[in-house]
């Protein structure tokens, strides 16, 4: 048989493309086991539980676990009715061929460009010293919402993760068929009847990636919350949304740059890291689980 | 259906007013029919655009009550703009515009005291690709009842089973209503769709090619379902299949290019048409 000339571009494109999966595949083994060899030795009931210890060279890292769970909790609560809402806006009642809804959709997609530590600055000047400071003049108030705290950091998550959001619920809306809408409004549905009724549950799946990687993204983002309220050390737990808080992310920040001992620290560093990994994946796979669930459900129907 | 049912006060007065009204029979002359049943849809002059190009042209035409209107044309005649002019879904779709008039029962529905959902309620449709919801069979054709507001779960379940019956379909699916709709054959499905509409009971049955995506006894269970549907309903059929115009509808419309050509009893479109481009179309030369 005559070798296929045509069959050796073939072979040499499936070695480079080859190459580069492998790469990326290495350097997620690297990074991984880097973490996991020097941090599951550190990671133990006591640390998970306890607090850190003599200025974050021995103890634990509960704080910080608490307060990243308590900050995507309200950042996820913050962002997703507000950002399917602007979906179901954009997608379902304005005209798409509008100067305005086109300029809607721009400022969308370029507010997912702006660099993080910008929304962390945005979010001091608008959030604290404008919304903050006027709510305690309009309260009477000394010093309560005009200072870094829990809430203006998961608003300011929030904002960073509303264009993930938008632009996934749109995503979700718009593959539902446009005969479904049809027959719904045939029969004499109004809108949001057919929004709500027809739309909606089939969008869901869809929204809920939009809110898994909003997680992600959450859990690990340190330049929006530190100015806005992630505290460098806290010996209590946030009690209230006025309250600052400690953040995994933070922590390795600070951990890392500015230990007064920077040996002692490492193994707790490498823990924290591990501890932030899991803790990401969890949140995922629990986002993952619900939507596996909610398509199952709609597969079956009842 | 030839001989009219048992009138009330109500539909003398409309029989009168119908017959009274100078478009209605001077504008369709020679039409089978009409002298017995009165007029469900007047159209007036209704012109269609999509941007800038023109759908429809100046259509003018009288559907009666309780008989089987269909409209043939090829692809892109604009039998299907019209057909949803009736129920008034091409608002649906941005940048178009309508001119013109269509009365209901005598009444415009483009008036502003018109609810468009109240008229959609009494012009149903069913579509050409079958779509019930993602939902079980019960709940597909609950959903009307439920969205006007129906809470009670014995009116609902004995509408649901009344309007299965109609469509054909309830000794096939009595005993898994609460299965997926979608788990049924493309035919059952078309048929739910139906049984969908004819739960909210309208008195208007659009349907936009609801055969054209079946099988051969799929279709002909649909054509026998029209059959009988024709004794309480007004059905206004669009189809490019000529045969099943002739075999089910009592007046046939000619579209062509936007414009209804000819309107006439189905027997003399077929057999006797006035205008040479009908002709041509039903004889096969095009289309």
């Amino acid at each position: 048989m005559k070798s296929n000339p045509r069959r050796s571009p073939d072979l040499v494109f499936k070695i480079l493309t080859g190459t580069a999966m492998l790469l990326i595949l290495a350097i997620l083994a690297v990074i991984v086991g880097n973490i996991v060899i020097h941090g599951y030795g550190t990671v133990t009931f006591e640390f998970l539980t306890s607090e850190p210890l003599e200025g974050m060279t021995e103890g634990g890292i509960f704080p910080a676990i608490f307060g990243t769970v308590a900050l995507v909790i309200l950042m996820i609560v913050a962002v997703i009715p507000i950002g399917v809402m602007t979906a179901i806006y954009l997608q379902e009642y304005a005209n798409p061929n509008s100067i305005f809804t086109k300029s809607i959709r721009f400022a969308v997609n370029n507010l997912a460009g702006v660099p993080s530590i910008v929304f962390g600055l945005f979010g001091l000047g608008f959030f604290i010293q404008f919304v903050g400071r006027n709510m305690d003049r309009a309260i009477g108030a000394d010093v309560l919402w005009g200072q870094p705290s829990l809430i203006w950091a998961a608003l300011t998550l929030a904002l960073l993760n509303l264009p993930v959001v938008v632009v996934s619920a749109e995503e979700a809306l718009r593959v539902v068929p446009r005969e479904h809408r049809e027959a719904s409004l045939a029969l004499g549905g109004t809108k949001w009847q057919t929004i709500r009724r027809v739309i909606l549950p089939q969008a869901l799946p869809g929204i809920l990636t939009g809110a898994i990687l909003s997680i992600s993204r959450g859990a690990g983002e340190v330049a929006p919350i530190m100015f806005t309220g992630a505290a460098y050390y806290l010996p209590y737990l946030p009690t209230s949304p006025t309250d600052q808080f400690m953040e995994l992310g933070y922590h390795i920040y600070v951990m890392s740059t500015q230990s007064p001992d920077v040996e002692a620290t490492k193994p707790i560093l490498y823990g924290t890291v591990l501890v932030l990994l899991i803790l990401t994946l969890l949140l995922n796979f629990v986002a993952i689980l619900i939507r596996y669930r909610m398509r199952i459900k709609m597969k079956q129907v009842a | 259906m030839t001989e009219p049912e048992i009138q009330t006060v109500d539909e003398l007065i409309q029989t009168n007013k119908n017959q009274l009204s100078p478009e209605s029979n001077t504008k369709n002359p020679g039409q089978q029919g009409f002298q017995n049943n009165l007029i469900k849809f007047e159209v007036k002059n209704l012109n269609f655009y999509y941007g800038s190009r023109q759908a429809l042209k100046d259509i003018s035409v009288s559907i009666p009550e309780h008989q089987v209107t269909g409209f043939i044309g090829p692809s892109g005649c604009g039998k299907s703009t019209f057909l949803r002019s009736l129920n008034r879904m091409n608002e649906l779709i941005p940048d178009t515009r309508l001119e013109g008039k269509i009365l209901l029962d005598g009444t415009d529905i483009h008036l502003r005291q018109v609810d468009v959902t109240t008229l959609r309620r009494k012009v149903g449709m069913v579509f050409q690709k079958s779509n019930p919801f993602p939902k079980s069979i019960f709940e597909n054709v609950a959903y009307g009842l439920k969205i006007a507001g129906e809470k009670s779960r014995t009116e609902i379940e004995g509408r649901v089973e009344q309007s299965l019956k109609k469509a054909a379909l309830w000794d096939e699916v009595e005993d898994k209503l609460h299965d997926s709709a979608l788990k049924l054959s493309g035919g059952q499905q078309q048929r739910v769709c139906i049984a969908r509409a004819l739960a909210v009971e309208p008195e208007v049955l659009l349907m936009d090619e609801p055969a054209s995506a079946l099988d051969p006894i799929s279709t002909a269970k649909v054509e026998e379902l029209i059959f009988e549907l024709k004794k309480n309903y007004t059905i206004v059929i669009v189809t490019h299949n000529m045969q099943q115009a002739a075999r089910i509808s009592e007046l046939t419309g000619f579209f062509y290019l936007g414009e209804l050509v000819e309107f006439d009893g189905t027997a003399k479109i077929f057999t006797n048409p006035a205008d040479k481009r009908t002709e041509d179309y039903v004889t096969g030369r095009f289309g």
